[in-house]
Formats: C-alpha cells, sequence, structure tokens
C-alpha cells in the first residue's frame, strides 16, 4: 500500500511543479480568455458541439495573426454545470491575468455575477442567466449579448402575430414551459401582451426532468386547441414535445420554441428532420454553414490536413460558440484600438465590449447594438422553421415589443 | 516530543475523554492553527485561497452529513435542500429585515433543522434504502416548494442577491477576507463535531448506528436520537447553505439540486463514514481531485494536443479518471480516506522497527 501513496505523492508534486513552470510562459503579445464550458455535465448535449465553435472562431483569428497583433490563449474550464468549479475557474482566469470570460450555466452566471463586478472582469453569458441582467447599471460587467427569455417571449408573439394575419384579439395561445426559474421567467411578458393584445393565454408547466408531458400536449391538442402554441423546453424536452404534439396531432407549423428546443439536434432525436416539417424555432445565432466565417473555419482546417470539424454540422450550437467568440474578439479589438495599439485592461475590454455596433460577421450575428445601459444589444432573434429536411429561415433578425420588455427591465430594476 | 506511549496509562474518565490524547496532538493542532491563520493567507495567491474557501464550505457540509449517515447510520440524500432552507431563510432575512449575518447564519441553521426533522421523521419507522427514497422525496418537495412560492422565493427567478456579510466595519468582499470568515466557521464546526461525538449525545447516536435494538434496551430513547441526529446534521447543511449564500452573493435553488446532496455522500464516503478526519479528507478530495487533475492533464496534453482539442480531451479523461481514483481508493481501503491516513500513521509510528 506503501507503494501506492508515494506514487500518489510523486504525482501530485510533478503536478504542482508542472503547474508552477506553465506559469512562466505569459507573453507582451498576448491576451487571456477564459471560457468555462460543460462538456460533461447534464448540458453536456450543448457544450460539446458549442464550445468547439468558439475555439474554432479563436483559432481562426490567431491563424490570422491575431487580433490587432495580439495572439489569443483560451483557458478553458469544463464547469460540469456545477457551481463551485464555476467560482475555481473564475479565479483561474483572474490570476491567469484573463481580460474577459465566458459563462456557462444560469446558477453559475447567477453566482459569478457579484464577483465580476468586484474583480472588474466582464463576463458574457448569452442564452443563459436572467433576463434583468440586460440591465447594464445593475449588472455592470454582466454581457448576456444575446436576447433574454423576456425578448425571446416578445418575439414569439409578435411572430405569432405575424402568423395569424396580424391581429392577435380573441385568439388563444398555449405556453408551455419547463416548470423550473427560466421556464417561469417569461410570464410577465406574455401575460402583459395577452392583456395589451388581447388574446387569451393559458400556461401549461412540465415538470423536471421534461420527459413526460403527454397530459399536458393532450390537453393542449386536444382541450384547449389553441390558435399557436409557444414552447419553452430544455435538455430532451423539447424533442419528447416534438414527438408528443405529432403524435396528438397538432400541427407542428403552429409551434414557435425559443432558443434551447431548437437545435438540428431535438429535432433529430424527435424522428428526424422530415417528421418534424413546419416546426419553427427562434435562434440568436445564424443557423446553417452558409457563412464567410464558417468557410473560412473549413479552410484553416484544410491548410492543416484536416476535415472540417464534426461539430459543425450541428450548426445551431456550433455558431453559437462562434457569436460568443466573436463578440469576445471584437470587445477586446475595440478595447486595443481605443488605446493606440497598447493591450488594454479588463476594465478596457469592458468598456469595448460596451461599443459593439454593426458588427455582424455576414448575417451570423443579429445587428446587435450594446451600450453601457443595454448588453442585450437589443434582443434580436431569426426564426428558421424545418422545411424539406433543413432548416430554413422564415423570419430575419427582428425584435418583438421592445417598448414592454425595457418597461419591465426599469420596474426590476427599481425593485432592488 | 516524538516518542509515544508505550501502553494505555490513562486512569481517569477525563483522561480518557481529552481531545488531546497525546502531547503530540495539541503541538500538532497549534502548528496547524499557525499555519492556516498566518502563513497560508500571507503566502499563498488568491486564487488558492479561493479553493480553500469552496474546501471549508464543503468541509462544513460534509460533517453534517457524516453526523447522520457515519455515526448515526440514517442516510439522507436530500442534504442538498437542507442547505437551500439555509440559504432562503438567510437570503430573505438579510435582504427583507436587514439583518446581519451572525443573527442570519444561526437562523438559517435552525430553520434547516426544523425542516431536517420533518423529513427524518419517517426515519423512526423505516431504514436503510426506504429511508434514502423518504428523503429524496424531502429533496424533491423542498425545491418544489422554492420553486413555486414566490414569498420564499423571491420572484420567478428564485434567486434572492444578498449584501456581502461586514464585520466591524469590514466588508468580506475579497477571497482574503472570506478565507477567515468561512476558516472560522469551518475550525467551529470541527471542533462542534469533535465534541458532540464524545457526549452522552454522540455516544448514544453510536449506540443507535451499530444496534438499534440494543441500545433501545440499554435505555436510549431511539426516537429521539435519531430526530436529533436529524436536527444537528440538518443544522450543519443549513449552515453551509447560508455560507455559500454570502460566498456568492446570491441565494439560487440550483445550487442546490439533488447533485449536490450526491456529491456530499460521495464526499464522506470516498474520506470515511464515522469519522471527523474523513469528512475533512472527503471534502478536500471531492474539490481538489479534478482541479489537479485537469492542471496535470493540460501540461501533459499540451505536449500532443492543440489548445482547442486539448479541451475536449481533458474533460472526458478528467472523469474517468476521477472515477477510477475513487474506485482505486475504495477498493484500496474500503474505509475511506481516514482509515488510509490511520495506516499510514500506524506505520509510522513503528517505523523501522515494525516487527
Amino acid at each position: 500500500m506503501m507503494r501506492f501513496v508515494k506514487a500518489g505523492l510523486g504525482a501530485s508534486v510533478i503536478a504542482i511543479l508542472a503547474f508552477a513552470a506553465g506559469e512562466a510562459f505569459a507573453q507582451d503579445k498576448e491576451v487571456v480568455f477564459g471560457f468555462q464550458c460543460d462538456r460533461t455535465g447534464p448540458t453536456a448535449t450543448v457544450g460539446t458541439v458549442l464550445c468547439p465553435g468558439y475555439h474554432d472562431y479563436i483559432d481562426l483569428v490567431n491563424s490570422k495573426g491575431g487580433v490587432e497583433g495580439y495572439k489569443i490563449r483560451v483557458i478553458e474550464v469544463d464547469n460540469e454545470y456545477k457551481v463551485p468549479p464555476a467560482i475555481e475557474a473564475h479565479e483561474r482566469f483572474k490570476k491567469e491575468g484573463a481580460v474577459l470570460e465566458g459563462l456557462y450555466g444560469t446558477p453559475q452566471t447567477a453566482a459569478l455575477n457579484k464577483k465580476l463586478e468586484e474583480d472588474k472582469i466582464l463576463g458574457t453569458s448569452p442564452g443563459f442567466g436572467s433576463a434583468a441582467a440586460a440591465d447594464g447599471k445593475r449588472y455592470p460587467y454582466t454581457f448576456p449579448i444575446a436576447a433574454s427569455y423576456w425578448s425571446q417571449a416578445g418575439a414569439a408573439v409578435e411572430f405569432v402575430k405575424e402568423k395569424l394575419g396580424g391581429n392577435l384579439k380573441g385568439k388563444k395561445i398555449a405556453y408551455i414551459f419547463y416548470d423550473n426559474p427560466a421556464g417561469k421567467e417569461p410570464l410577465p411578458i406574455l401575460e402583459e401582451l395577452s392583456k395589451s393584445q388581447g388574446f387569451e393565454l393559458r400556461t401549461f408547466a412540465v415538470p423536471a426532468p421534461g420527459v413526460e408531458m403527454g397530459a399536458q400536449v393532450l390537453d393542449i391538442a386536444s382541450r384547449y386547441k389553441p390558435d399557436f402554441v409557444i414552447a419553452h423546453l430544455f435538455g430532451r424536452a423539447p424533442s419528447v414535445s416534438i414527438k408528443e404534439f405529432k403524435g396528438k396531432g397538432y400541427p407542428l407549423s403552429k409551434v414557435v420554441s425559443f432558443v434551447w428546443g431548437s437545435a438540428e439536434a431535438d429535432i433529430i432525436a424527435a424522428g428526424g428532420m422530415a417528421a418534424a416539417e413546419g416546426y419553427n424555432t427562434m435562434q440568436f445565432a445564424g443557423v446553417g454553414s452558409d457563412f464567410q466565417v464558417i468557410k473560412d473555419i473549413v479552410a484553416m482546417y484544410k491548410a492543416a490536413g484536416k476535415p472540417a470539424p464534426k461539430e459543425m454540422a450541428s450548426s445551431v450550437y456550433y455558431n453559437r460558440g462562434v457569436l460568443n467568440a466573436a463578440m469576445h474578439v471584437e470587445a477586446v479589438r475595440n478595447a486595443i484600438k481605443a488605446k493606440g495599439g497598447a493591450k488594454p485592461t479588463s476594465e478596457e475590454v469592458k468598456n469595448g465590449m460596451e461599443h459593439i455596433k454593426g458588427f455582424t460577421l455576414g448575417g451570423l450575428l443579429p445587428p446587435m447594438e450594446l451600450t453601457p445601459a443595454d448588453h442585450e444589444g437589443g434582443g434580436w432573434v431569426q426564426v428558421w422553421t424545418v422545411h424539406g429536411g433543413k432548416l430554413t429561415r422564415t423570419k430575419d433578425w427582428f425584435q418583438g415589443y421592445r417598448s414592454v420588455i425595457q418597461k419591465h427591465l426599469a420596474a426590476d430594476a427599481s425593485k432592488s | 516530543m516524538f516518542h509515544r506511549e508505550a501502553g494505555v496509562f490513562k486512569t481517569t474518565y477525563a483522561a480518557d475523554m481529552a481531545l488531546y490524547p497525546l502531547p503530540i496532538a495539541k503541538w500538532a493542532v497549534a502548528a496547524l492553527a499557525l499555519i492556516f491563520v498566518v502563513v497560508i493567507p500571507m503566502a499563498v495567491e488568491e486564487y488558492y485561497l479561493a479553493i480553500l474557501n469552496l474546501i471549508f464550505i464543503a468541509i462544513v457540509g460534509a460533517l453534517g452529513l457524516n453526523i447522520l449517515v457515519g455515526y448515526t447510520g440514517q442516510i439522507s440524500i436530500g442534504h442538498g435542500a437542507f442547505m437551500s432552507v439555509g440559504a432562503y431563510t438567510a437570503a430573505n432575512l438579510a435582504v427583507r429585515l436587514g439583518l446581519p449575518f451572525w443573527l442570519t447564519l444561526p437562523a438559517g441553521g435552525l430553520m434547516a433543522a426544523l425542516i431536517g426533522v420533518i423529513v427524518g421523521m419517517p426515519s423512526l419507522r423505516i431504514k436503510g434504502l426506504y429511508l434514502a427514497i423518504a428523503t429524496l422525496a424531502g429533496q424533491l418537495i423542498i425545491e418544489w416548494t422554492i420553486n413555486h412560492v414566490p414569498a420564499i422565493s423571491g420572484g420567478a427567478q428564485a434567486s434572492i442577491e444578498v449584501p456581502r456579510p461586514d464585520l466591524f466595519g469590514f466588508v468580506l468582499n475579497t477571497q482574503g477576507r472570506l478565507y477567515y470568515f468561512l476558516l472560522f466557521f469551518a475550525v467551529l464546526a470541527i471542533v462542534a463535531t469533535l465534541n458532540l461525538i464524545r457526549s452522552r449525545m454522540g455516544r448514544a447516536f453510536i449506540a443507535v448506528r451499530d444496534q438499534d435494538i440494543a441500545a433501545e434496551i440499554i435505555g436510549i430513547n431511539i426516537y429521539r436520537y435519531k430526530l436529533l441526529s436529524f436536527a444537528i446534521s440538518s443544522f450543519f447543511a443549513g449552515v453551509c447553505g447560508v455560507l455559500y449564500t454570502y460566498y456568492f452573493g446570491i441565494a439560487n435553488y440550483e445550487q442546490f439540486q439533488l447533485v449536490v446532496s450526491i456529491d456530499y455522500l460521495a464526499m464522506i464516503i470516498i474520506g470515511g463514514l464515522g469519522s471527523v478526519l474523513g469528512s475533512i479528507f472527503g471534502a478536500i478530495f471531492v474539490t481538489l481531485l479534478p482541479i489537479v487533475l485537469r492542471l496535470l492533464l493540460e501540461t501533459v496534453g499540451s505536449l500532443v494536443f492543440s489548445d482547442a482539442e486539448l479541451a475536449n480531451v481533458i474533460s472526458g479523461t478528467r472523469l474517468a479518471i476521477f472515477g477510477g481514483l475513487i474506485i482505486f481508493f475504495l477498493i484500496v481501503e474500503p474505509e475511506g480516506l481516514n482509515r488510509l491516513w490511520r495506516n499510514i500513521r500506524s506505520y509510522f509510528r513503528v517505523w523501522p522497527f515494525s516487527y
């Protein structure tokens, strides 16, 4: 047994020494990005596709000489969707001098909001965290940089209105949601819009883990018979919902899903693209591989003699990773330019992030405009519909009921 | 100072129950105190303090769970929920009434103790796997309640932001300041548990664990002691939840879901059931091993892979090694790291004359 103990001690000593040696490499012409990911936890299906997209974009920038002459070094930490590892990750990024970091996960974002502000390092959380984080005055270092659930709710109603002929008066809309805080978050927006637009709203909660919703869908399809369904589900639940709607005979063309029920994998798991004809999905990043930046990444791989990454096929999540990386790079680019080429501090990078405007990467990113007050960038979404075996764009970048969302943000801010 | 006893010469009960049976133990504690209070905060970077802080919080929770599982022989997979009870109690008191942490912390613990007793009531009738399922139900009911009662959860997001605790005008907003704050409570929890288990109550717990019928026959009210064990254990869990709340600056029920209960059970099983030192070892092991493994893999892996590939390789490999190491340690020593440590100690105690 002593042998084992000695071997263990030896291994840890090597680890510590090696770690200490690794630190000596810090370079002048280098900026450090921290990036959290979940490749092994409950949301691994997202992380294993999204995070390679992030790395590929950074590699692309590095292969073209970096950002304004600075090479980017990414430190990735897999937080397994647990909170304590996310705290450890943040401290690691801080120690290595990261100028910004990508967050992963809603509870992790919540637990780090305060720390980010204290340490003056910005964190981006596209698709995670609360709608209130869009308010840059309340959370100065948290950047959702993608449509929040409130904005998505507004956009969903806008889309439904268009589909139902421009008037919602007297129409019936069902909202089926995962019964957790994220699922319940859009309710105040939907309720207010139901009053102002005159439609009837009924909500159907799906309890965790969301794999059993036969009763709710039957209720919707056979009893309530709404004119449209807005679905806000996570994990396995979107696939199950597609199957159930199909099975109960409710047309999928009258269903619009929030951003976490809208990946190719969700649709394929529900029986394939062909079976889900008409299913509408909201997206905060472009879908598909028909973008110059994606082609550039493929070319980069080709130049290295490798095939294009297989994650690319799952373009919804992959492109979201690219979006996150692109916003990071752009923020740093702004900061370096503003400083005349000198290496920026994390506060200057935050300032750079708040001045991103008109950066769309050929349509992969929405026409976001970040300001010190609006860290969401406007809350833009696209709607993509399953059509002929693939996702096709049915509605270009749009915002829904912006004034209602801004009113709620202001009300929420005055509460705290 | 290093010479050992050559036999058992205890002649009084006081000597038998002493916290430090040997002078070396006293010296060791003094040295540890010096290292933790003075040397570490001055010598190491904030990053390492942050890891230690996480370990301190985990120690409080692991000790609490060990009182219940290790010492009293009852099982609970609802401790994550008890933490959330403490967290939300403290957060509500801190935000709505503006109470300071030295009031919200015990209040969170007491509320968790109360809920713990209620969830623990099935233990009067059922044991083992049945009790595990009953406490699992407790976990789910508490999660659901927090999620659906805005009066507790503070709104649809089910999260309440709390201000940083302050003490004598010092706002505890850096890892260094939080270090002392959390160290204090970790030490308090350790000392409290050490004292608890050598008291009448602790011995009653052990009697209930070893043979409950025999314990009842010798006059121990097992109902009372089982519920007491649930109460004390949940109190620790509640305090652990409050510490998490102040450390993160937010109470959020998603931080205390079922997987947290399982993580803490893993800590005490790896560390050693029914031992204080085992709880500490377990908390350190489960918190630190993934970090050390990642650093090791990053260094070794960077020789072979590019950064982007490496990230993919590390996650999976780390999980496999982590799982493998747990199996390895449990095969080498089923009674946990604490027993392993004692074996090492007794080896060196007679070294080099082991026969």
